[in-house]
C-alpha cells in the first residue's frame, strides 16, 4: 500500500517528463513556420514548395503520429484530472505547437471530442446521469447552430479564427478559474417550458446512496444560450463541455452530476453535426486524427484510474495556466506576431 | 413518461435502448478505426496520398491539401475505399453516423406513448444531422 503511494507521484512525474520531452520535440520540429508560410504563398510553385518544406523539416512521416499518440495520451490523463474535455485542450495546444494547419486541427479536435462523448454516453445514460429528455431540445438547438459555426469557421480567414479561438480559450481559462458549480442547485419552482418538456428526473447517487430528484428552471434563457454554444463548438472544434456544464448547472439548476453527464452526452450530438461538415470539407486527415483519438481515449482511461489518488486542484490550476498560454499563442498567431 | 418511471432513478426504456445501440456502435466504430489504421500505416493497403507526402500537406490550408493530394471532398472518398487512407473513413463515418442510428428508434417509441412533440424533435434532429452528413449545404473554405 505504502509502495503504491510512493509509486504514484513517480508515475505522474514520469508521464509529465515524457510528455514535456515529446512536446518539446514536436515544438522544435515544427519551428519552421516561416518556410511554411513562404511555401503557402508560392501559388503555382506549391508542389515544389511543399517538397522543399518536407526537406526542411526533415522529420519522417511516422514520427508525427507517434508523437501525437503519446502527446494525446498525456492530454487525456490531464483532461480527466482537470475535469475538462479533451477537445478544449487539444485544439489550442496542437494548433499552437504542432505543424498542422488549423483546418485539420479543428477537424481532428471534433473527432476527438466526439469519440470520447460516444464512448462515455452509454454508461451515463444507463445510470441516469445523462437525461435524454433534458438533452434532446438542447441538442437540436446546439447541433443546428454547430453546423452554422462550422461553416463560419471554414469561411472566415484563418487569422480571424485564430484570434477568436485565442479569445475564447482565454475566456474558458477565466471561466474555469472563477466558476463555482453547485452540486445540488436549489430550484424552487419548475418553469412552464421545463414542465412541458419534462425536464426533471431522478438518479441514484452512488456516493451517498440517495435518490436525488431534480428539475430545471430558467429554461428559455438556457436554451437560447445553446445557440451561442453550438456556434462556438462548430467554429473552433473545441467540444463545448466547458460551456454546457455551467449553463445546465448554474443557470438551469440541474444537479452537477446530471449537468456533467448530460453535457458529455450532448457533445456526442452537437459535435456530430459539426464533424460531418469538417469531414465533407476534407478536414479530417486519418494519419493525424486517429492517433489523436486513440491516444486521448487511452489517456482518459488511465486518468480515471489516477483520479482517486491524484491532486486535481493542482492539475486544474496547471490546465488553466496552459490554456492561458495557448490562448495567448493563438492570439499572437492571429495578429501575425 | 409516467411519474414513477421518471422519478425512481432508473433510466427510461428508450434511454436504455439508445445507450445499448450507442455502446455497440461506438466501440465497434473505434475497433474498425484501429484495424483500418494499422492496415494503412503498415502499408498493407496502399494509400491514395503516399504516407511520406502527407507531412508536406497538413501544414497547408485544406484547399491546398485537396488540390495537391488530389483528394476528393464530400462523399467522394467512397470511390477510393480500396485505398489505405480512405479505408479509415469507414470507422470515422461509423462514429459520426451513430447518433442518427440511435435517434431512429426514438420516433416510434415516443409516438407509442403519444408524445408527438418529442417524436417530432427526434425527427428534426435526424434531418439536421442527415443534412450535415449529406454535404448538400455548402460553405466557404480556406
Amino acid at each position: 500500500m505504502k509502495m503504491d503511494r510512493l509509486r504514484l507521484p513517480a508515475k505522474i512525474a514520469l508521464f509529465v517528463v515524457f510528455g514535456v520531452l515529446l512536446f518539446t520535440t514536436a515544438a522544435l520540429a515544427s519551428g519552421n513556420e516561416a518556410v511554411t508560410k513562404a511555401v503557402a504563398s508560392a501559388g503555382a510553385q506549391m508542389a515544389e514548395g511543399a517538397t522543399h518544406l518536407g526537406a526542411a523539416t526533415g522529420v519522417a512521416w511516422w514520427v508525427w503520429p507517434l508523437v501525437l499518440l503519446f502527446f494525446c495520451f498525456i492530454l487525456g490523463i490531464v483532461a480527466v484530472l482537470a475535469g475538462v474535455g479533451g477537445g478544449v485542450l487539444y485544439v489550442p495546444l496542437v494548433s499552437g505547437f504542432f505543424p498542422f494547419h488549423l483546418d485539420f486541427v479543428r477537424g481532428a479536435g471534433l473527432m476527438v471530442a466526439l469519440a470520447g462523448a460516444l464512448a462515455a454516453g452509454p454508461g451515463l445514460l444507463k445510470r441516469n446521469f445523462a437525461s435524454l429528455r433534458l438533452a434532446m431540445p438542447v441538442a437540436l438547438i446546439a447541433s443546428s447552430c454547430a453546423i452554422v459555426g462550422a461553416y463560419l469557421g471554414m469561411a472566415l480567414p484563418t487569422n480571424v479564427v485564430q484570434l477568436c479561438l485565442g479569445g475564447t480559450i482565454m475566456f474558458i481559462a477565466v471561466l474555469l478559474l472563477l466558476s463555482k458549480n453547485t452540486a445540488h442547485p436549489v430550484v424552487t419552482k419548475q418553469d412552464a417550458l421545463s414542465m412541458a418538456l419534462g425536464m426533471d428526473g431522478a438518479y441514484n447517487d452512488p456516493a451517498t446512496g440517495e435518490l436525488v430528484q431534480w428539475k430545471t428552471h430558467r429554461t428559455l434563457p438556457g436554451l437560447l444560450l445553446f445557440i451561442i454554444i453550438g456556434v462556438m463548438a462548430g467554429m473552433f472544434g473545441l467540444g463545448a463541455g466547458w460551456a454546457n456544464v455551467p449553463v445546465l448547472n448554474l443557470l438551469m439548476g440541474a444537479p452537477l452530476k446530471v449537468a456533467v453527464g448530460t453535457s458529455k452526452f450532448l457533445l456526442s450530438i452537437t459535435d456530430t453535426s459539426a464533424a460531418w461538415v469538417y469531414l465533407n470539407k476534407g478536414c479530417v486527415i486519418p494519419l493525424m486524427a486517429i492517433p489523436s483519438i486513440i491516444g486521448l481515449m487511452l489517456g482518459s482511461f488511465v486518468g480515471v484510474r489516477l483520479l482517486a489518488k491524484a491532486k486535481p486542484t493542482f492539475i486544474r490550476y496547471m490546465v488553466i495556466g496552459v490554456l492561458l498560454l495557448s490562448g495567448g499563442k493563438a492570439l499572437m498567431k492571429g495578429l501575425g506576431i | 413518461m409516467s411519474e414513477t418511471m421518471k422519478h425512481n432513478g432508473k433510466a427510461s426504456p428508450e434511454q436504455v435502448t439508445y445507450a445499448n445501440i450507442l455502446f455497440y456502435g461506438a466501440w465497434g466504430g473505434l475497433a474498425v478505426m484501429v484495424v483500418t489504421y494499422v492496415l494503412y500505416v503498415t502499408g498493407i493497403v496502399t494509400p491514395h496520398v503516399p504516407l511520406d507526402q502527407i507531412p508536406l500537406l497538413w501544414s497547408q490550408p485544406v484547399h491546398t491539401y485537396l488540390t495537391l493530394g488530389n483528394v476528393p471532398h464530400g462523399w467522394g472518398w467512397v470511390r477510393l475505399l480500396g485505398k489505405g487512407d480512405f479505408l479509415n473513413f469507414v470507422g470515422i463515418v461509423l462514429l459520426a453516423g451513430m447518433t442518427i442510428v440511435c435517434y431512429l428508434p426514438l420516433i416510434p417509441a415516443f409516438l407509442k406513448r403519444g408524445e408527438k412533440g418529442f417524436a417530432l424533435m427526434a425527427l428534426a434532429e435526424i434531418l439536421v444531422l442527415s443534412l450535415a452528413a449529406s454535404g448538400l449545404v455548402s460553405g466557404g473554405g480556406h
